[in-house]
């Protein structure tokens, strides 16, 4: 062989090369005799494909430099050594490599299921409270003595409303 | 609660059986939750894990289906204590070897079961016997609804929830099944069913999960995707996979008793002789045996009232319950003695095989 193909998780020639269809689309994984043993994959009773699929897409050599979260530092290698993210916010900070992986992975890329309306309203009800005491500061600041007062009766009114506190 | 009350009470998985438990023994549906703006358990410091443990068990001991709970951390387990939570399908095998902030909590009755600082912060499991999909889905969604009440989710209007694992996004929802598929292994059929399965979008597993083997022909069947549907539209396939499954399993039945019927009632004969008189039996060899009674049952060679027995005796056969009961922990080969001990007292005045009661279809 000239070109012998490598296995998708370690770097050993690749013997056991599978196919498989799920919801039209077509995966395709490439392993050695060892890491195809350690997956189950010779094993009827199932395995996961789609955890193979996804350690075989990181590969930390490609896509556009090393990215990194700003909010817990998690880098592109550490996920490809774990699988999993750091937190919420990778989400936005791995975006780039994430949108082709998700396509191969999940029967669609948009989520259409359950909202969490409750946390969702609390949410955005937070951050306007939090940009009507920024704006309060700044009227303050700049001496817009009636602008402050009426962002300040905002703000007691929105206090004031029983079930529109602000989340601990 | 304690936890030795918990062991010490029977569990909906053997409890609630009925010949509606026929082939699917188990439903179960799990969600994967996470807090906004804090690192995932996985990447979380000591500190931070404590922190996401305290808000997230105050918040779950409060929901309604889950006061007079156990509520537990993990390091406060004994390996025997989390061995039986695993074999009850009340705690995964990760979450028992995870690190300190890990904890569970789970309801009087069994059925309901929150693990945090798991993969996820949150991973919420509701569990039914029987095939009960809607059922199980209503009381799982009304206790999510519930914690986000007092909890702020990690969520994104485009990717849903957001998990620390890319494959559990949108829905975080993974449904299964457990089914008791005996004729279509016997038959050879099962590598078969699992690759059409596959091309459905669903993942074959056994009994224990990810890994685990397919002793006693029990398998579980869930949904390998959870991004780009909604989670009616997950269990609405769902739903029709498992049909097809039961209906390929009935029509394994029907073709062996057709074919061959003396090697299946040889096989189910053979099975209640090696319970009544082994000296020697290993988990797996075992949860074969038990899997051919419980056939006979469903074929009517069995009453149907020794159902709940069968279905005990298959989570009592396991090794953390086996040791649980024999008050110390043992090596393999003695627990294939003490297994086999226990099984022969159970089936000392276990009824007689009827083969003349073969009911032909096995839809009892």
């Amino acid at each position: 062989m000239a070109n012998p193909l490598k296995c998708d998780l370690c770097d050993k020639p690749a013997t056991v090369h599978l196919t498989q269809i799920v919801s039209n689309k077509v995966h395709k994984v490439d392993l050695c005799e060892a890491c195809a043993q350690a997956k189950g994959v010779t094993d009827p009773s199932g395995f996961s494909l789609s955890d193979l699929l996804l350690k075989a897409s990181l590969n930390p050599e490609s896509g556009p430099g090393a990215m990194r979260c700003e909010s817990c530092g998690f880098t592109q290698a550490d996920f490809k050594k774990h699988g999993r993210f750091g937190c919420p916010a990778c989400y936005d900070a791995f975006k780039g490599m994430l949108e082709p992986m998700l396509d191969g992975m999940h029967k669609g890329t948009k989520h259409t299921g359950k909202i969490p309306q409750a946390a969702l309203a609390r949410q955005t009800l937070h951050e306007r409270l939090s940009k009507l005491e920024l704006d309060l500061s700044d009227a303050i600041k700049s001496e817009r003595y009636e602008d402050a007062a009426r962002t300040r009766d905002e703000i007691s009114q929105f206090k004031q409303a029983p079930d529109q506190s602000p989340p601990r | 609660m304690t936890i030795a009350s918990l062991i010490a009470s029977p569990s909906e998985l053997t409890d609630a059986a009925s010949n509606k438990t026929a082939i699917v023994l188990m439903t179960r549906i799990r969600l994967a939750r996470n807090l906004a703006a804090q690192p995932f358990p996985g990447w979380a410091k000591p500190a931070q894990r404590t922190r996401i443990a305290e808000i997230c068990t105050a918040a779950v001991a409060a929901a309604t289906p889950l006061k007079r709970s156990l509520n537990v951390a993990v390091d406060q387990l004994g390996e025997l204590e989390k061995q039986i939570l695993v074999e009850r399908h009340l705690i995964s095998r990760e979450l028992s070897g995870s690190k300190q902030g890990s904890s569970v909590i789970i309801s009087k009755d069994q059925t309901v079961s929150v693990m945090v600082n798991e993969e996820d912060h949150l991973r919420i499991q509701v569990l039914r016997a029987g095939f009960q999909l809607k059922k199980t889905w209503n009381v799982i969604n009304e206790l999510d609804t519930a914690l986000e009440a007092s909890l702020d989710y990690a969520f994104s209007p485009t990717l849903g929830y957001l998990t620390a694992c890319p494959t559990n996004l949108g829905t975080g929802m993974r449904a299964s099944a457990m089914m008791h598929l005996p004729a279509l292994v016997i038959s050879s059929q099962m590598e078969k069913v699992v690759r059409a399965v596959n091309q459905l979008g669903m993942v074959v597993r056994g009994l224990f999960g990810e890994g685990s083997d397919a002793s006693g022909s029990i398998f579980q069947i869930s949904n390998q995707t959870t991004l780009g549907e909604s989670e009616e539209e997950i269990l609405k396939r769902l739903t029709s996979v498992l049909q097809s499954i039961i209906e390929h399993e009935l029509n394994a039945r029907e073709k062996l008793l057709e074919a061959d019927s003396g090697k299946l009632f040889d096989k189910i004969g053979r099975a209640y002789g090696i319970m009544q008189n082994s000296h020697l039996l290993n988990s797996s060899e075992a949860m074969n045996l038990l899997s051919l009674i419980r056939l006979g049952i469903d074929l009517g060679v069995f009453p149907d009232a020794n159902r709940s027995t069968i279905d005990r005796l298959f989570i009592e056969a396991q090794p953390g319950h086996l040791q649980h009961a024999q008050k110390g922990e043992f090596d393999p080969a003695q627990r294939d003695l003490l297994r086999a001990a226990h099984l022969r007292s159970e089936f000392a005045n276990f009824v007689r095989p009827d083969f003349t009661l073969i009911n032909s279809n096995g839809k009892n």
